[in-house]
């Protein structure tokens, strides 16, 4: 078997793997990284539970093979934090407003709407429930993951709550 | 890992790709953002021996407006062209339909070519690419060819493309009358899924409000975008009540022959497609008239 060689970025940290170039993207940050924050769902792009953050925009990571993301930079869930582990805006508004149940979809949820938050720091509910469209959730019928953005968008903007 | 094994090769330039389409005897595919290929892989229904990465091209990226055409290259991000401001003052029809094309993450990676060249039945772009008479510009080890949008979509998932060819650019018409309008419905089981049934629509309105130029394209309910030239001559030289409009949608349903599925019967897109052409056609209207933006 043909093995590739793959430089990448993940949170600010370089890595170097071999590894064969039908690996993806989301197999390669769980299985060769143990960054097993990113979660895998559908594995054929439809759920959005592997989203991560690729030079600065939101993609999904199981359709990403890894070889091909070599040279690129990421960011994902584990990265939203600061190092003392201490949670984001977003993370803390999606804890404190209970924006999940049984949490699967919970990381690719939190890199949408970090996303979203730093292209649009006061978003509308249309244009929260648009981000977020690419991320199924079973659980939580989304009425609390909406809820956690607009008090994320108020703390950035320091409103007193 | 669930695709079959292949080898990668990541091109620098058209060149290379087309060399490498060459050498791999059918059995090399190109890939884009891999928003179709990859879950197609995944579930194998398609084991190409090698891939072909063309994301590091760069003369495969870009969009030039001129004062007739919009040139898009082929592996340019559909996010690209959605936040695109001379697309979005010269062809808006196409950033209305990207909209409706996947969600966020899917148009980051997505490209324009990688889903003509997909031909989804309900992608958004062939319906564009349709309506408007696109010129598709694909290159191989032959050379150099240019393929109207009539003669680019064979049935569903199936273009005129031939093996070692790689779509290089899309050349979309601007049209330059002053008075002319878009209008883009579609309908789908959320916001952002594929289409069940879209249709699309552009007109010119005259000095004497009359129509003087109309396109009328419809999606989604066939194999591949369809032109309804009998519709447009029914548009062209009245003034656009609504009458004129649902007399002339009404010759529809026979110009279809739906697909039914999981999601839809085939009597449901015949209707639905009625419905959501008129709604383009009053847009395109309205907006030709200044009535709306
Ligand atoms: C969750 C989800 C939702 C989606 N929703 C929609 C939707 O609502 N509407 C819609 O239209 N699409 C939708 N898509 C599909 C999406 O738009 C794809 O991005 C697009 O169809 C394929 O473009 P790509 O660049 O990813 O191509 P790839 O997947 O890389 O390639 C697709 C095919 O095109 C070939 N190809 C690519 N580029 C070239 C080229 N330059 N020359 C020759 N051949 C080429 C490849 O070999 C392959 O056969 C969705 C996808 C997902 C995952
Ligand atoms: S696991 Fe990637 S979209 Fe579902
Ligand atoms: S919390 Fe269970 S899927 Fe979203």
């Amino acid at each position: 078997m043909s093995k590739n060689s793959v430089h990448i970025t993940v949170n600010g940290t370089a890595y170097k793997r071999e590894i064969e170039p039908r690996l993806t993207l989301v197999d390669f940050l769980r299985d060769e990284l143990d960054l097993t924050g990113t979660h895998v769902g559908c594995e054929h792009g439809v759920c959005g539970a592997c989203s991560v953050i690729m030079d600065g925009r939101p993609v999904r990571s199981c359709l990403i093979y890894a070889v091909m993301a070599d040279g690129h930079d990421f960011v994902t869930v584990e990265g939203l934090g600061s190092k003392d582990g201490s949670l984001s805006p977003i993370q803390d508004a999606f804890w404190e407003n209970h924006a999940m149940q049984c949490g699967y979809c919970t990381p690719g949820m939190l890199i949408a709407c970090h996303h979203l938050l730093e292209e649009n720091p006061d978003p509308t509910e249309e244009e929260i429930r648009e981000a977020i469209g690419g991320n199924l959730c079973r659980c939580t019928g989304y009425q609390q993951i909406v809820e956690a953005v607009k008090i994320a968008a108020q703390k950035i903007h320091g409103v007193n709550l | 890992m669930k695709a079959a094994s292949f080898d990668y090769i990541r091109a620098k330039s058209i060149d290379e790709v087309c060399s490498a389409l060459n050498q791999g005897d059918g059995e090399a595919q190109i890939i884009a953002g891999g928003q179709t290929l990859i879950p197609l892989m995944a579930m194998r229904m398609s084991r190409p021996q090698t891939l072909v990465d063309i994301n590091d091209i760069e003369e495969l990226r870009g969009i030039e407006v001129a004062e007739k055409v919009a040139m898009i290259k082929a592996g340019t991000r559909q996010a690209d062209v959605l936040s695109s401001i001379e697309i979005r003052n010269n062809l808006p029809i196409l950033s209305e339909a990207l909209g409706h094309v996947g969600h966020t993450q899917t148009r980051n990676r997505g490209t324009i070519g990688g889903s003509l060249v997909a031909a989804d039945p309900s992608s958004e772009i062939c319906l564009i690419a349709q309506l408007l008479d696109a010129t598709m510009i694909a290159k191989s080890t032959a050379g150099t060819r240019s393929i109207p949008a009539n003669q680019f979509f064979d049935s569903a998932m199936v273009t005129s493309l031939k093996d070692g060819e790689c779509l290089m650019e899309i050349d979309f018409p601007i049209w330059n009358q002053k008075r002319t309008g878009f209008g883009f419905h579609e309908t789908s089981i959320r916001d952002s899924d594929y289409a069940l049934a879209a249709a699309s629509a552009q007109i010119a309105i005259g000095g004497n409000n009359k129509c003087e130029r109309v396109h009328l394209a419809v999606g989604g309910a066939t194999p591949s975008p369809l032109r309804l030239n009998e519709v447009e001559t029914a548009l062209i030289g009245s003034v656009l009540d609504d009458s004129v409009i649902d007399d002339a949608v009404s010759l529809i349903p026979n110009l279809l022959e739906p697909q039914s599925d999981v999601h839809a019967s085939a009597e449901y897109r015949r209707r639905v497609t009625c419905v959501l052409a008129a709604r383009a056609i009053r847009d395109a209207r309205d907006r030709a008239q200044g009535k709306f933006s």
